[in-house]
């Protein structure tokens, strides 16, 4: 016992301690480094995006390093801070980039009617695959890009949907 | 070649390192932000190398008071991070002068100008502009050494109704 403890008292502590502290700095650094700019997982919620993601219990990879670059196109699903209130983040697809003129029906459950309007320079236009139950940019209008946080590339739960999402025209 | 390899080994270690703690610090506690243009004169004139400090702790809860001087990734190039005052909170009503109209701020969105209104291209051009482009608070200018100091929360008298206390 004694031996025992007068091994432990002969380790080099402080240069134990030292390396363990600056080693779980560097890599709590490195994690928040990479769900900022690389990759991250989220969670979305919600109906706005049936059926292509579920209301709940989807676990999504978002893809930051596109996103930060602009390697964006129509046909994406993104994810973007809410125009309406910036605490949320929001999932949808990008239907336009700028420049691009798009149309859309202005009253899905009621009427025909379509309006068509042109993307203005840095924006882009999102809409939910669900359009009878999403928010997006028929009601805030074309957002900003610099609101986007990440390209949503693949679904990795649940296991038996894992997979790419589909980017569809 | 082994042995350089080994030698340089830590070299790449901490350089890797800084770069992630640097990175990590920058991001989420504050930054330097070299700024250019003459549209916030005179509380940055437009000269090369002056530099503000950027404060980016305690954004996300979105708690900016009217009158601090914000950066934000300008609406028309998201490649772009502008340097402007911000001076409407939603819910406010602000008067836009050369139009003499009044507006309201929308839900999610804040007003932000230039202090050199003749040549500053800020929400009297792009209208207001969602919180979700703010990126920091200028808190300091930290070069040149003669310019050193706070940076103060200053607004433009009579145009700004604040209907909240932020």
């Amino acid at each position: 016992m004694s031996r025992f403890v007068r091994r432990l008292a002969g380790a080099p502590w402080r240069a134990i301690v030292e390396g363990a502290i600056s080693r779980a700095v560097v890599v709590f650094c490195g994690v928040t480094v990479i769900d900022e700019r690389v990759v991250s997982l989220t969670y979305p919620r919600g109906p706005s995006m049936l059926p292509a993601i579920n209301i709940m219990g989807d676990l999504v990879v978002a893809d930051k390093l596109s996103a930060r670059y602009g390697w964006v196109s129509p046909g994406d699903v993104v994810q973007f801070v809410s125009p309406e209130d910036p605490r949320k983040t929001v999932i949808k697809r990008v239907l336009g980039m700028e420049g691009d003129a798009v149309t859309y029906l202005v009253d899905p459950a009621n009427s025909d009617v379509s309006k068509t309007v042109v993307v203005p320079k840095g924006h882009i236009w999102v809409q939910g695959d669900n359009i009878h139950n999403s928010t997006d940019s028929r009601q805030f209008g074309p957002l900003p890009y610099g609101l986007v946080n990440g390209k949503i590339c693949c679904r990795i739960l649940p296991l038996k949907r894992f997979g790419l999402i589909d980017s569809k025209q | 070649m082994a042995q350089l390899l080994a030698a340089l080994r830590p070299i790449v270690n901490y350089c890797v390192g800084g770069t992630l703690v640097g990175l990590a610090i920058s991001d989420r506690y504050f930054s330097l932000a070299a700024v250019h243009g003459s549209s916030m004169h005179p509380t940055f004139e437009d000269r090369t190398g002056e530099y503000a400090l950027v404060q980016r702790s305690g954004l996300a809860r979105y708690d900016f008071s009217r009158g601090e001087v914000v950066t934000f990734v300008s609406p028309v190039d998201h490649r772009s991070t502008l340097v402007k005052r911000l001076i409407g909170m939603p819910g406010d009503w602000i008067s836009v002068p050369e139009t003499s109209e009044i507006r309201k701020v929308p839900e999610g969105h804040c007003w932000l100008e230039g202090d050199n209104g003749s040549v500053s291209w800020d929400s009297r051009f792009y209208g207001p502009i969602p919180l979700g482009l703010v990126r920091g608070r200028v808190t300091h200018v930290v070069w040149p050494p003669h310019k050193f100091g706070r940076v103060d929360k200053r607004l433009p008298e009579g145009r700004v109704m604040p209907q909240r206390h932020f």
